[in-house]
């Protein structure tokens, strides 16, 4: 990812700032310009609370480039509490553990690095509650 | 002549953090590969913990600093500082604290900066967010204390050099959990442990970390600290030394007058390794989670180069109610799973796949 689009998008990954809209309330992430439900074009933005639970995932272990570092690690779509169906990596947990409709929580981890010299990406992941 | 320092104002803890990372590397693994298991009867902690391949020191600020303002309950807003101490910033050049500061929604309206004094950046930290908030300048001010420390392999530091630390938010008394009574700090020109730019792994004096650098700081700032405050051992309710393995907190609280029971809760070296500058306060975030209200609290830390900073803290009564709206620093340590060398390596970047 590019530096000016990282910089852009640093609220949505940092914070999961995505946005409500105004005249049905329906939450959506990433923030959007027009509702789905409503079609409304009033949105106000809102950040979500980064619980959610595991609809479903994958395992990979043939990764792009910039992933080859965390291999094995799992995709996953985690539903957050608050509606929308998001994709995220799952972390702190191996294969073996992760079962569909447990619990998760929004950390934030290294998304990727570019290279020895560049950027080091971060960004939301997701993983078991601690306590 | 008042040696001890105390800000105007009076400050304290609002609220505290810990994290430390889920994985275990046993220090016996270590002796299996670079010694035939030769040192097995005297390794210096049973097991450290280790970063998972997505984790350092800015992502592991911001969930300990997280839990500190889940505890505080305080508007991240209303934050003045970020000042995040560590020996293992992930850039050279680019603030660890502007990222944390951005992701805790603390940003734009604050100042950020990196604090480096090896195993004491995160006390530093610590000691000027006391002042900063017992000056008036800010109301509340964020000091971290984190790391991911490397270790040459096959040298003796590589048995503790671990990851894990916290985050305190420091505020007026009358909000705090733990009241600063004084602090004073103990610096001297000792070379006992340094990194020059562009080396990857830190250079010690092997003995010579001990009696002029470890045990001479540490004895200097807590006895002219308790001197001060007319307090002795029996004063305290718990005491956190600076842990780089498990004898040298042990030997220090025992030639200052402490007894094992006071520093058994904060004393976490021994299943997770030296966490560096996250090290003393990460045990003092263990001490928080049991303290009792009224109950006095000794933290003293140790950075080589050299210098010991000490603080004697006053828990409140406001501890109770905060204490459960984060995970406990024993949470964390209990989560653990165990690796082999071989994913340490990999993890660790000591090996590479091309």
């Amino acid at each position: 990812m590019d530096i000016p689009r990282s910089w852009r998008l640093r609220n949505q990954r940092y914070l999961l700032e995505g946005n409500a809209c105004t005249s049905c309330d329906k939450k959506h992430f990433p923030p959007v310009l027009v509702c789905s439900e409503c079609k409304s074009r009033d949105l106000r933005p809102f950040t979500f609370s980064g619980k959610g639970k595991l609809y479903s995932y994958s395992t990979v272990y043939q990764a792009p480039g910039q992933f080859e570092a965390f291999v094995p690690y799992i995709v996953a779509l985690v539903d957050l509490e608050e509606g929308p169906r998001i994709t995220t990596q799952l972390t702190d947990i191996s294969p073996d553990e992760v079962r569909i409709g447990m619990p998760v929580e929004k950390v934030i981890r290294k998304i990727s690095e570019e290279g020895e010299r560049g950027l080091i990406l971060y960004g939301y992941k997701f993983r078991p509650p601690v306590d | 002549m008042k040696m001890s320092m105390k800000p105007s104002l009076p400050v304290g803890i609002v609220g505290y953090g810990a994290y430390v990372p889920r994985y275990r590397l046993p220090a016996t693994e270590i002796a299996r590969l670079w010694r035939g298991g030769q040192d097995n009867a005297k390794l210096p902690v049973k097991q450290k913990s280790l970063p998972g391949p997505d984790e350092d020191t800015i992502t592991m600020s911001i969930e300990a600093a997280h839990n500190a303002l889940k505890r505080a309950e305080v508007d991240p807003a209303l934050i003045r500082s970020v000042w995040a101490g560590s020996e293992s910033h992930p850039y050279a050049v680019k603030p660890s604290s502007t990222i944390v500061a951005q992701a805790l929604g603390i940003a734009p309206h604050t100042t950020a900066a990196d604090f480096e004094f090896a195993c004491k950046a995160g006390t530093e930290a610590m000691q000027a967010a006391l002042g900063f908030a017992g000056s008036g300048m800010a109301q509340y001010a964020l000091a971290i204390a984190m790391d991911t420390a490397q270790g040459r392999p096959g040298d003796a530091l590589e048995y503790t050099a671990a990851a894990g630390g916290a985050a305190f938010i420091v505020g007026p008394a009358k909000d705090a959990v733990a009241i600063l009574e004084g602090s004073f700090s103990y610096t001297t020109d000792t070379p006992d442990f340094f990194r020059r730019s562009y080396q990857k792994y830190p250079e010690h004096g092997n003995r010579f970390t001990g009696e002029p650098a470890y045990f001479h700081h540490i004895s200097n700032s807590v006895s002219i600290l308790m001197e001060d405050l007319g307090l002795t051992p029996k004063d305290f309710a718990s005491a956190v030394f600076h842990q780089p393995n498990t004898k040298f907190p042990k030997k220090v609280a025992s030639q200052l007058g402490f007894t094992s029971a006071q520093i058994h809760t904060g004393l976490l070296a021994p299943v997770i390794g030296n966490t560096y500058a996250g090290a003393s306060p990460l045990g003092f975030t263990a001490v928080l989670d049991a303290a009792k209200p009224g109950d006095r609290l000794l933290l003293a830390s140790f950075g080589s180069g050299a210098g010991s900073d000490a603080f004697s803290f006053v828990v409140t009564d406001k501890i109770e109610g905060i204490r459960d709206r984060a995970p406990s620093t024993s949470d964390y340590v209990e989560r653990s799973v165990e690796v082999d060398y071989a994913t340490y390596a990999r993890w660790r970047k000591k090996i590479r796949h091309h």
